[in-house]
């Protein structure tokens, strides 16, 4: 139960969302977008979340499209994990993905609620910073498409009253080789250290990490250094460890330097999975 | 704001109940309908005791809002009459103080609908979605086993 009230709304299109969201800011509301609920009602509980005026997303046709378009695939925002899971058009998301939070949790989860969350994990970006996707939002200045590696820099940059609509990801880059790795603090259901994600397009190894720092990432500096021809995989990963971004989680569930000895060794896997591979 | 009232379809009825927007389908079923079989527990979405399913899917009716329910097929415990998991429950033992056994049973009963012939992994997929404060796992475990085995 929630301490606090508010109306609620489903709009049908995503004019209809837009407009109800400008309406209400020009009536001195607090509206908030939500798709899955799931952060408004655990955080909300705790007074973490404030809105007195819910516009759930989930029934506009666009935010729930899920298939191969053209050259692209179209995920919507307000799909859930289970759905992307079962319909497993992109198995790097697929394996990103069933490794947040629980299998019952993830029915209610959404990918466009996971990637816009407060949580730092947010490991669901992973997989289309890797592979060049781009975002659909959709705001009071109509329709926007950008490359998500611009429009995420530690969360996804909305400007006020926009919401993201749909991920498109080349096809040519949803069935290349790669390999999702989580690390917990305890056993298989503990709480996330790190995740790493990694593709390997074009010969070159990507990876994005999540946990290692309060945002997750993809970092050029990181995959120079793993890429680099002519050095052992220790010097490599070695030469990637020191050209991270600040600052590095130090908190309950691990210290910075433990997350960093975990992340040697998942960088370790990686290659190990990777490197002779032929993309 | 205030109260709303909201027809939801409740074990095959139809129930009118009067809440908040900001109510939780756990605090409708316990509070306003008097269906206490799906147990409040962490209210934060990690122990699975408050298990429904919603449209034949698990869902842990502490994260989702009354009002999301409008339009979708909520069944509870109470609308799970002799069916093979509540046999194999009592013929494993599969519970001891009982608090989480609603919640189990209700995963456990999407679980088998979706993948009659799940395999270890599967199985152990969806179990992660439930806590057993009295680590009564294995019991558990085997006993959605024998359904599976036996379909």
């Amino acid at each position: 139960m929630l301490p606090f009230d508010f109306d609620y709304y489903r709009p049908k299109n995503l004019q209809e969302a837009v407009e109800l969201y400008r309406h209400l800011r020009q009536s001195g509301r607090q509206p908030m977008y939500i798709s899955g609920a799931t952060e408004l009602i655990t955080l909300g509980r705790i007074d973490l979340v404030f809105t007195d005026a819910v516009i759930d997303i989930k029934d506009i046709p666009e935010c729930r499209e899920i298939g191969f378009d053209g050259d692209y695939l179209v995920l919507g925002s307000a799909l859930t994990l289970t759905a992307i899971e079962e319909a497993n058009l992109f198995p790097l998301l697929t394996k990103t993905s069933s490794e947040i939070a629980d299998h019952t949790a993830r029915g209610k989860i959404t990918l466009g609620g996971n990637i816009c969350g407060q949580i730092f994990y947010r490991e669901a970006v992973l997989p289309f910073l890797l592979a060049d996707s781009q975002a659909v939002i959709i705001g009071p200045e109509g329709v926007k498409v950008h490359y998500i590696d611009e429009l995420f820099q530690k969360t996804l940059q909305l400007g006020n009253g926009e919401f993201l609509v749909q991920l498109a990801t080349d096809k040519r880059h949803v069935d290349v080789p790669f390999i999702s790795i989580k690390r917990r603090q305890q056993w298989e259901t503990g709480y996330p250290l790190i995740t790493a994600a990694a593709l390997k397009i074009g010969g070159e190894i990507r990876v994005a990490i999540s946990g290692l720092c309060p945002f997750p990432f993809r970092s050029n500096q990181m995959e120079a250094a793993i890429n680099r021809d002519g050095l052992s995989v220790e010097n490599r990963v070695s030469a990637a460890l020191t050209v991270l971004p600040e600052p590095i989680l130090n908190d309950i569930e691990g210290s910075a330097d433990y997350r960093l000895f975990v992340l040697q060794n998942l960088l370790n896997d990686i290659l190990a999975e990777l490197d002779g591979i032929n993309s | 704001m205030g109260l709303q009232s909201l027809t939801l379809h409740i074990n095959g009825e139809k129930r009118v109940v009067n809440v908040r927007f900001a109510d939780t389908l756990l605090y409708a079923l316990r509070g306003n309908l008097g269906l206490t079989g799906a147990k409040p527990g962490c209210l934060n979405g990690d122990c699975g005791a408050c298990t429904v399913n919603v449209d034949g899917w698990p869902m842990k009716s502490c994260l989702m809002l009354a009002v999301e329910a409008v339009g979708k097929e909520v069944t509870t415990v109470e609308g799970v009459k002799g069916e093979p998991i509540q046999h194999a429950f009592v013929e494993n033992f599969a519970f001891q103080c009982g608090y989480c056994t609603p919640g189990f049973i209700m995963n456990c009963r999407s679980l088998i609908q979706h993948h009659p012939d799940a395999d270890d992994a599967k199985v152990k997929e969806w179990l992660e979605s439930n806590i057993c404060r009295c680590t009564g796992y294995a019991e558990i475990q085997q006993a959605v086993k024998s359904v599976i085995n036996k379909e």
